[in-house]
Parts: C-alpha cells; structure tokens; sequence
C-alpha cells in the first residue's frame, strides 16, 4: 500500500489549538500541502493577522511575521519590497481583513502587490467571542447584533472578492468553500494558482474561503457545515472572479 | 474491475470528537468510539471495518486536525 | 568635504541613504513632504525601494515588514501622522527591531497646525503607543546636527534592536543650511540571524512576534526590554551645557528654541546678566546628570519649550526641587523671540532678588 495522504511538511508538529471542527485547519493545511508541493517551503514568509490564527506562526513551517489587526497586508508589502523573491503570503480573517484591514487590502491589490492573501470568512468574529463583522449575514445573530443583523443599521454584508476584482491590479481573485471534500480540493487547487500567480511575478493574488465556526455560531460542526451551505453560498457566490489569462 | 483497497489510521490524541469525517465516507465506516475518551476529553473517531475502506481520503481532507493518514493500494 | 546647501527635510533623506537605508515607507503631510518627495527621487537610485503607502499607519506596518526582514527602514511624518503610527511603532518596540522614525513636528493637538511645535515631548518620551517601551529620541538643533543623528540613528537602532526617533520641528525640515556627511562611529553590530527572510531549508522558522499570551513570559520579556533601556540610558545620553559658568538662571530647551535661547543668553551677557543653557540632545534617555552640573550660583531653572510645557516635568525629576523651575513656551506655530526670553529671564531673577 502506498500512502496517499499524510501530514504535509508545511506545517509544523504543533497541534492547533482551533476549536473542534474549526475549518482554519484545513485551510492551514492546504496552504501548507501547497506551498511544499510547490517547493517554496524554504523561501516562504508568511504574515499572521489578529483573530483565531493569530498564533498561525506556530503552525506554519517558514518564517512567519506577525501584524497588528488589519495590517498584514501592509506588513507584507514591507517583507516583499525587501525580498522579492520570496514569497509572501497573508493569511486573515474577515474581522481583520474586511472591516479595519479594508485600506491595507485594497491598496495591496491597488498596487498590485505581489503576494497572495488566504481570506478566511466565516461571517462573525471568532476570537473576541462572536461579534458581528461585516460579512455576518442579514438577520445572522451575532453578540454585537443580538436581534440579528439589520441591514438599515449596520448594512449588508461585504463581499470582499467581488469588490476586489474591481481593481486591475488584483489578477486572481477566487472564492471558494470548504464544506465537502470535493469543494475542498478545490479549494487547494484555487490556493495553488494564487501562489503560482505571485511566483510567476504576475501581481496580487486572493483567495476567500468560505468557513464555519460552529463554536460561536452555536451550532455542531456537521451542523455548521450545513449552515454554509444553505446560508453563505448563496450570498457569496462560489467562482473565480479574475485570473490572469495564462494562469488559467 | 480495478478496485481500491485502502487503510486509514487515527492519531487518536489529536482528534476533536468533530464527527467531519464520519459525514463524508462513502463506505461509512468511520464512527466515533462512543466507549472511549482521548487525552483531549473527546470521543475518538475511528474505523472498525477497515476491509471495506477504499483509501478514497474524504475523510483525512475534511479533517481539521490532521489525525488521519490514508494508504491505498489498487487490486487488479 | 565641501559643505552643500541643503533643506533639512532633503539633508534628512540623503543622511539616511548615506546611512545604508535602502527602504523608506511615507505618506504626504505637512511640513515634511520633501521627504518622501526626495526619497521618491534619490531611493532607486541608491538601489532602495520608495513606496507611497496608503496612510501613516499602512507606512508605519511596512517598516515593521522591512525591518523583520533585516533591512535599514525609515519613515517620516509629523506629528499627527506620527500619533496614527503609535500601534505600530509599539509593535515594532515588542518585537525588538530597528527601525528610524522620523517626526519633524507642527502645532496640535488633532490636526492643529502645520507651523513648527515643540508638543510631541510627550509622545516621544512617554510612550505614544501601549505597555512598556521606549525609543531613542534624538532632538538636532541644526541641519548638521539632524544629519549626524540621522546617520547616528541607523546605528543605534541595529545595535540595539529598537525603534529610533528623530525629531526636528518644522523649521529644521524647511529650512537651508550648510551640510556635510560624516561617518558616524561605527558599532559592532550583531548580525540579523532572527530575520523571517527563508528558512532555505537550514534552519527552524524565525519567528518575528510581539505577542506573549503567557503572562509570565511577557514579563520576562519586558524585564529583557527594561534591561535593554537600562543600557541605553547608561550609554546614549546626549546633552550640550552652554554658558553655564556663574549662570543665574539655568534654562533647559532642545532643537531649534535652543538656538533662540542662545541669542537670548548672549543679549542677557551684555547687560551683566549670567544665563547658562542645557540643551538636551537626546530627549530619551533625558540628560538627568546635566542637572548636577548646574553651579551653586544658579537660583532658578526655565524650560522653554514651544509647547504648553512638556519637557519641564523632566527637569521637574532631574532637578528634584533643589531650584524653582520656571516656564516659558509659544505654541500653535507662534516662535519664541529672544527678547521674550530675556523678559522671562528678568522676570525671575527680579522676583529671586
């Protein structure tokens, strides 16, 4: 027998400490698998945001720099300006990427930076205890929208990908979900193509993933997991929004 | 027919009772040891009837934790 | 060397790229924009990377990237671009890396004024962002002096792992005068084996953190931080102590104010009256020994500052009530004229007698 799936070398031994069924493990396990497969494990500096992976320098196997809420995407700008052949990715939740990380995102893809930004959004903050963020969902109860979200209050959700893609410089822009093991796979391979756009010196490359978070949407992981599916991927539409045509 | 014949192992310390992978095999042989609790305090998940396993690695991509390793090995 | 005619802001950016800075992070604000404009023109050239960030705080966490890389980084901005960059600075001070921030100050506080102040005292000094750190803030007086610090500051800051600043008001930034480069004495550095620049396979990740959810170890930490600033307070103090023979009346005041004050002192001269001057040049550490050179004869102190009065709770501590310390400050963009000091001076050596 040969083994077809193992630990990746992408990631440190460390257990996580993420809550049971937490999908952050296996987004970190697929940019881990992604980035040894594509053999830049020893050229690779990631940057870790504030939330539930803000210990995410422990689990991925490179350099790792950690940034304030929101600033990663600025924090990497620095790294890949010093280094740019390396490569350089942010990893953020939406608390810091779509709500005080919106500048630093926006003007990385105005720029074209060339890094690679894993966007987990799983609509609510985990960390802090489930406060609502602009991606939680209309009348989603979060312990910031206890009535459920309000579109009149607080607006409706951000869709971050959509609103990316309306910037030249943002070349690759992919959302995706890890809900099934088929969606999962994909997920891999829109993360691989992300990384292979920053290598081949092409520009800014994001991929969202759509993920739970059974713990503060109070919900069982198999139960959150339908709740993706029959909540988000509907208001957030699955599919790659921008590639650069040779990437394809 | 070709058909896969696999083995699945559990690093049973670092599961978190989630149940993701007893949701997504096809062959439904993953079930959590109801009768046992890890070091973590969780319910373990864990296969029985590994003859009927395909190696088809739903299970060790859906999980978060990376307990699962998979083999596979194609019969003629 | 000939000498060249520079304006400060300019002599500030060609200092750091004679250092070695080869990455400068900025945005536009009054009165430092020749900064960034000059970097925009001269970094490439030097072989560095300019880059126009998207607010001080974007610039401010592009230096914290650059500097954990192992790279010479700099920033500028003024003084309410310098409150946005607090977060990161702190940060920056947390996870022990060098770095030289530049604040050539205006009138606040919020959005104040864009004539020159001296009423970052306390930004500078007393933190500016969270917990326990410190900076290295050098005060020039002259355009000499801002590009010898500058260059000075380079080092200090990879000799000691943390943020420096160098604070000019903005007179020193637009204003001209002669400047030549000088190599600043040069440290023993240690080398920057903790910069997340690849593992290429050799090593374990390097990890760049300010962030310790144990709280035993962030204490460690910061006794390791505390530690360090106690070697920077034995060390890096600078001061000038001007006319302080028979002095009177002791007045304290840093960068361009100093130079009033020195008028001041001479006009004071011609009428037989003694008035000595400590300029500190570092603002932190603050020049506390200066104050035990101050003669039997002096009877009192004056700060001035073009603040409401910052730097005169420093003298407060270092001259621990051994003389009546006095104030005299503008602020808003209003300049102290030297005849004001005089007044001042007169003042207290009328109400002393």
């Amino acid at each position: 027998m040969t083994v077809v799936f193992k630990r990746t070398e992408g990631l440190t031994e460390k257990p996580y400490h993420y809550c049971p069924g937490c999908t952050h493990g296996i987004i970190h396990r697929l940019v881990g698998e992604v980035l040894e497969e594509l053999g830049v494990l020893g050229k690779s500096i990631g940057v870790a945001p504030v939330g539930c992976s803000v210990l995410a320098y422990d689990y991925f196997n490179c350099d790792m720099h950690e940034a304030a809420h929101g600033r990663a995407p600025a924090v990497a700008t620095g790294v890949k300006r010093v280094l740019p052949d390396q490569v350089v990715f942010t990893y953020q939740g939406d608390g810091d990427l779509a709500s005080i990380g919106t500048a630093e995102i926006v003007h990385a893809a105005h720029r074209g930076e060339k890094i690679t930004t894993i966007f987990v959004n799983n609509a609510i903050y985990g960390m802090t205890g489930g406060q609502m963020a602009p991606t939680t969902l209309i009348g989603q109860k979060a312990t910031t929208s206890p009535y459920g979200r309000d579109a009149a209050h607080a607006g409706m959700p951000l869709r971050i990908s959509e609103m990316l893609a309306t910037i030249t410089g943002a070349v690759f822009v992919e959302r995706v979900s890890v809900d099934t093991p088929a969606n999962i796979r994909k997920t891999k391979k829109a993360i691989k193509k992300a990384f292979e756009v920053q290598i081949e010196g092409k520009g800014f490359g994001i991929v969202e993933v759509l993920s739970t978070c059974p713990t503060n949407w109070g919900l069982t992981p198999t139960e959150a997991i339908k709740w993706l599916q029959d909540n988000m991927i509907p208001y957030y539409p699955l599919g790659n929004f921008r590639t650069p045509e040779e990437v394809k | 027919m070709a058909k896969a014949k696999g083995k699945v192992s559990f690093k049973e310390d670092l599961c978190k009772g989630c149940e993701l992978c007893t949701t997504v095999c096809p062959v439904n042989i993953i079930e959590m040891d109801r009768k046992r609790i890890n070091i973590k305090g969780y319910h373990p998940a864990a296969v029985k009837e590994m003859d009927k396993c395909i190696g088809c690695a739903n299970c060790a991509t859906i999980c978060p934790d990376v307990v699962i390793t998979v083999e596979r090995e194609i019969e003629k | 060397m000939a000498k060249i005619l520079m304006k400060g802001n300019e002599a500030i950016g060609a200092a750091a790229i004679k250092a070695g800075c080869r990455f400068f992070f900025g945005y536009p604000i009054t009165p430092q924009n020749e900064i960034p404009e000059y970097m925009s023109r001269e970094m490439a050239k030097a072989g560095g990377v300019f880059l126009q960030a998207e607010s001080e705080v974007a610039a401010i966490n592009m230096v914290y990237g650059a500097a954990g890389s192992g790279a010479r980084v700099m920033t500028s901005s003024s003084s309410p671009g310098i409150a946005l960059k607090q977060e990161g600075i702190s940060y920056i001070a947390g996870a022990q890396l060098p770095c030289v921030i530049v604040n050539i100050s205006r009138g606040g506080p919020g959005l104040g004024g864009i004539q020159p102040s001296q009423a970052d005292y306390f930004q500078s000094t007393r933190g500016g962002g969270n917990g326990d750190y410190r900076l290295l803030v050098y005060a020039p007086s002259t355009l000499q002096e801002a590009v010898d610090l500058v260059m000075e500051a380079f080092e200090a800051a990879d000799y000691y792992r943390n943020p420096v600043m160098v604070i000019g008001d903005g007179m020193i930034g637009q204003m001209m005068e002669p400047i030549e480069f000088k190599e600043p004495a040069k440290r023993e550095l240690p080398s920057k084996d903790w910069a997340t620049i690849g593992t290429n396979g050799t090593r374990k990740p390097n990890i760049i953190n300010s962030l310790s959810l144990d709280a035993a170890e962030l204490e460690r930490m910061n006794i390791r931080l505390q530690e360090k600033y106690d070697i920077i307070e034995q060390n890096e103090v600078r001061y000038e102590l001007y006319n302080m023979e028979n002095a009177e009346v002791v007045i304290a005041a840093y960068g361009t104010t100093s130079r009033i004050v020195k008028n001041a002192i001479a006009a004071l001269k011609e009428e037989g009256i003694n008035v000595g001057l400590i300029r500190p040049i570092t603002l932190w550490p603050f020049p506390m020994k200066a104050f035990d050179e101050i003669p039997a004869t002096a009877k009192a102190l004056l700060s001035v500052e073009m603040s409401m009065g910052q730097m005169i709770d420093d003298i407060k501590i270092a001259s621990s009530g051994r003389w009546p310390v006095h104030f005299y400050g503008r602020c808003g963009g209003m300049i102290p004229t030297p005849n004001a000091v005089v007044e001042k001076v007169k003042e207290i050596i009328g109400g002393a007698k």
